[in-house]
C-alpha cells in the first residue's frame, strides 16, 4: 500500500502540521513516511501546501504531481490541484469561501464544513484536525490511536493539553464530512 | 525529522567540537536546531551564530587549525562568500566539513531547491588546484549518516569534506535512525596547534609558500592526495541496472525523482536502470563507464543547466552517446518529464 496526498491551503490554516500529524501517525503504526513541503517565502496568508506519502515500502521519490488523495482548502488550492488527483482518487475540500466546486466526475469528492464547525467549537486552530478527521473516515490510513500518539509526537510539550480537543476535532469532522460525489 | 535537522543532531552524536554559521534559507533550521538544542550542555561543543558567512569560514578555520571537528552550513550565495576561506583551509591541509544546501541561482536567486553549485563544488570552488571531498545525500537518512562520514574522510586527508544537498532534502522529513553519542575527542592530531611545551617542534599552519618550488612540491602532495581518494573513496548506487538498456545518471534529489522515473520507464517496457554517484569528487568515472559500456544510452539528470553530465561526458569517454535533462531555477523535474525525455533523446526511432 502506498498512499500519496497533497494538503493545500492558505498559510495558518495548520496544513504543514496536519501533515506532520498524519506522516507521525504513519510511523507510528511502523509505515514509511516521507513529508515534503512547498516552502516558500509566504507566510499567514500565503500559499502553503505539502505531499505526504505513507507506504509499506520504502519511497521512491517524494516529490509528486499526481495525487490519491488531495486535501484543498482554498479556491486557489482548488483550481490548482483538482486535476493532479488520480483517476478514482479522492478530494477532499471545505466549501467555505469557495465559488467553483470540484468538477471532475472520475474521482470522489467530499466536503467537510471545518471552517464553520471550528468556529461553532469556538477555536479556529483545530480547523485542521476537523479537516484529518473527515479525510480519516473516509480514508481510514492511520488508527485513531496512532493519530493521538502522532499528535503528541509532533506537538510540542507545551501544547499536550490541547490534546483532548485536537481528538474532539478529529472526531467531529468523522461526523460532518459529506459525499458530494462518489465514484 | 528534517534534513537540516539531522544534519545538526548527526553532528552533535558526531562528536563535534564546534558549529559557525549564519542563516540563510533553505538551511537556517541547522542553526536553529543546534542553538535550540543546546549542545553546550549534552556534549561541550560550542555553536557559534557569526557576524557573517566569511567570519564564520574563518572561525572554522581557525577550529581546524587546533585539531577540532568543525562544520558550518549555508546555501548558494552563503557558500559562495566562504570560498576564500575554503581555499585557504584546503592549502593549510586541515580538515573540516562544510554542508551546502543548495538553492537556486545565480545571485541571490530563488530560496528554491537547485543543484546548480555542482561545478563550484567538485572544482574545488576557490581558487587554487584544490578539491574538496564532495558528499551527496538522497535521504534525511544519508544526511545523518554523511556527516560521520564527512568528519572521518576530512580527518583521514587533511581536507575539506562538503555534504551537497538541496533545499528539498533539507525541508523535508522523512524517518530517520541516528547514531549512537560519540564522545568528542580528548587527544588531538600531532599537527594541531594546541601550545606546546619545550618537547617538539613548533607547528606551523599556513597556506602561504613564497617559495615557488616549495609551492609546485606542496601542490604534488595533494595532488597525490586527490589521486589517493579517487582510488579509495569512491561510492555509488545501482537500482534495476542488471538488464538495464538505457542509464540514468542522477545524485541527491534528482535521484530519488528518477528512481520513479525506472519505475514509469520499466512500466512502458523501457529497460532503465538508475546509476547514482554517492560521491561527486571523487566521481565514479570507473564504475560508470564499465555500466556505459553495457547500454545504448545514458541521460544525465540534474537541477541545473548540465554540470555533472560534463563528468559523465568524461567518464564515457564518447563511447556512447549521453543526453541530459535538467529543470532550474528552484524548479524540480517530474518523473513524467524525465522519462519523455529518456524517450524523446534514445528510445524513440
Amino acid at each position: 500500500m502506498t498512499e500519496e496526498i497533497i494538503i493545500a491551503g492558505f498559510g495558518g490554516q495548520g496544513i504543514l502540521s496536519m501533515g506532520k500529524i498524519l506522516a507521525y501517525s504513519g510511523i507510528m503504526q511502523e509505515q514509511e513516511v516521507s513529508w515534503m513541503p512547498s516552502y516558500g517565502p509566504e507566510m499567514r496568508g500565503g500559499t502553503a501546501n505539502v505531499t505526504v506519502i505513507i507506504s509499506d515500502e520504502p519511497i521512491s521519490s517524494p516529490i509528486i504531481n499526481k495525487f490519491d488523495s488531495a486535501i484543498l482548502l482554498n479556491q486557489q488550492s482548488v483550481d490548482k490541484f483538482e486535476k493532479s488527483v488520480k483517476p478514482g482518487g479522492m478530494l477532499f475540500y471545505d466549501g467555505n469561501g469557495i465559488s467553483r466546486h470540484p468538477e471532475r466526475e472520475d474521482i470522489s469528492v467530499y466536503r467537510i464544513d471545518a471552517a464553520e464547525e471550528a468556529s461553532k467549537m469556538e477555536s479556529s486552530r483545530i480547523f485542521n484536525m476537523i479537516i484529518l478527521g473527515g479525510f480519516l473516515k473516509i480514508k481510514p490510513l492511520v488508527k485513531f490511536d496512532n493519530v493521538v500518539k502522532g499528535l503528541a509526537e509532533s506537538l510540542p510539550g507545551r501544547h499536550h493539553s490541547l490534546i483532548p480537543l485536537n481528538e474532539k476535532a478529529i472526531r467531529r469532522g468523522m461526523e460532518i464530512v459529506k459525499a458530494v460525489h462518489e465514484v | 525529522m528534517k534534513g537540516n535537522e539531522a544534519i545538526a543532531e548527526a553532528a552533535i552524536r558526531a562528536g563535534a567540537d564546534a558549529y559557525f554559521g549564519y542563516p540563510i534559507t533553505p538551511q537556517s533550521e541547522v542553526l536553529e536546531y543546534l542553538m535550540a538544542e543546546k549542545p553546550h550542555e549534552r556534549t561541550g561543543m560550542v555553536v557559534l551564530q557569526a557576524e557573517s558567512e566569511i567570519a564564520a569560514i574563518n572561525m572554522v578555520y581557525g577550529g581546524a587549525a587546533c585539531g577540532r571537528k568543525v562544520f558550518t552550513s549555508s546555501s548558494s550565495p552563503g557558500i559562495s562568500l566562504k570560498q576564500e576561506g575554503l581555499s585557504y583551509i584546503a592549502g593549510a591541509e586541515l580538515p573540516c566539513l562544510v554542508v551546502n544546501v543548495v538553492r537556486g541561482g545565480p545571485g541571490l536567486g530563488t530560496i528554491q531547491p537547485a543543484q546548480s553549485d555542482y561545478f563550484q563544488a567538485t572544482r574545488g570552488g576557490g581558487h587554487g588546484d584544490y578539491r574538496v571531498i564532495v558528499l551527496a545525500p538522497y535521504s534525511v537518512q544519508e544526511m545523518a549518516d554523511f556527516v560521520g562520514m564527512g568528519f572521518d574522510l576530512a580527518f583521514k586527508y587533511r581536507n575539506p569534506a562538503m555534504i551537497l544537498t538541496d533545499g528539498a532534502l533539507g525541508q523535508m522529513m522523512e524517518k530517520v535512525l541516528l547514531k549512537e553519542q560519540q564522545p568528542r575527542m580528548t587527544e588531538y592530531p600531532e599537527w594541531a596547534t594546541t601550545g606546546k611545551g619545550t618537547d617538539r617542534e613548533k607547528n606551523v599552519i599556513t597556506s602561504l609558500d613564497l617559495d615557488s618550488a616549495g609551492q609546485e612540491k606542496f601542490n604534488r602532495k595533494i595532488q597525490d592526495k586527490y589521486r589517493q581518494m579517487k582510488e579509495e573513496e569512491v561510492r555509488f548506487e545501482v537500482t534495476e541496472c542488471e538488464d538495464a538498456e538505457y542509464l540514468i545518471v542522477a545524485y541527491g534529489t534528482s535521484a530519488r525523482i528518477c528512481q520513479k522515473s525506472v519505475q514509469l520507464a520499466r512500466d512502458k517496457g523501457i529497460k532503465a536502470g538508475l546509476f547514482r554517484p554517492v560521491t561527486l569528487f571523487p566521481f565514479p568515472e570507473k564504475p560508470l563507464r564499465e555500466m556505459a559500456e553495457k547500454v545504448k544510452g545514458v541521460l544525465s539528470v540534474e537541477m541545473s543547466a548540465g554540470q555533472m553530465v560534463e563528468d559523465v561526458l568524461l567518464a564515457v569517454n564518447g563511447r556512447i552517446k549521453v543526453g541530459h535533462y535538467g529543470r532550474m531555477g528552484g524548479i524540480l523535474p517530474t518523473a513524467d518529464e524525465i522519462v519523455e525525455a529518456l524517450e524523446n533523446k534514445f528510445a524513440k526511432k
